[in-house]
């Protein structure tokens, strides 16, 4: 007997992206990213145990461009989700669910994540 | 009508009461992981150089060892449960179980290493 053929629901690729959806899938992503970013904290922590040349040769992949971009990103991503991580807070609460509330938390967590890992930077290279 | 089996109505016991920990331990890391990720953001951006000597000697400070604990423990806790989550959503059968297996494992010997590494480096 085959399955009968019953009316689906509308899915994702129906829907015209907006804000809210954007950031929702976002923070998993930045999730996972930063969960590689852990482990390299990680890694980084046992090279020091590990001695001077380990250290040395990590920190020459970061310094490369991809590592510098790849550090960027961790940044960029910690502030997303971070900030992000507050709204699902505040939403957890019972607050800031209303739709026009939720695209304007949204719109301040990508500011904040922009200035954040600016400023960070900026302390570095300074 | 009652959705209870006849045995859990004789041992009135409920649920197991566990249902909402996960969710919780996800709120609690959270909020530890916002003063501590900050914190090592600005530590790390604020070194005047990058040499192995003063990496060495920021480390050995003890709020510094202090903190980089609780933030591996707290930090590992944190992907452990979010990680979980996504494998449940995209991954079944045994290579779910399998991958929740290899996640608890990988979580726990990270923290570990972590852990080592800064009290060794203390020390």
């Amino acid at each position: 007997m085959g399955t009968p053929q019953r009316p689906l629901s509308p899915h994702l690729g129906i829907y015209r992206w907006q804000l809210t959806m954007a950031l929702s899938i976002l923070h998993r992503a930045s999730g996972v990213f930063l969960s590689i970013g852990a482990v390299l904290l990680v890694a980084v922590l046992m090279s020091v145990a590990m001695g001077a040349s380990q250290f040395e040769r990590i920190q020459s992949w970061l310094a490369h461009p991809v590592g510098l971009i790849l550090l960027l990103g961790w940044s960029f991503a910690l502030y997303l989700h971070l900030a992000n991580g507050v709204r699902h807070l505040v939403w957890d609460a019972g607050l800031g669910l209303e739709k026009n509330t939720a695209n304007k938390s949204g719109f301040w967590v990508i500011a904040f994540a922009i200035l954040a890992t600016a400023a960070t930077w900026a302390i570095a290279w300074s | 009508m009652s959705l209870r089996t006849p045995l859990s109505n004789a041992k009135g016991l409920g649920s197991a009461k566990e249902g909402a920990h996960h969710w919780w331990a996800q709120r609690l890391t959270s909020i530890a992981l916002v003063p501590l990720t900050i914190l090592l953001a600005l530590c790390i951006a604020s070194f005047e150089n990058y040499s192995y000597e003063s990496v060495v000697t920021w480390i050995q400070s003890p709020w510094v060892a202090v903190g980089l604990s609780l933030l591996v423990v707290t930090m590992f806790y944190h992907v452990q449960l979010g990680i979980q989550v996504i494998i449940e959503d995209y991954v079944g059968g045994w290579l779910k179980v399998a991958s929740l297996i290899a996640l608890n494992f990988a979580c726990i010997a990270l923290v570990f290493i972590g852990l080592f590494s800064i009290i060794k480096v203390s020390l």
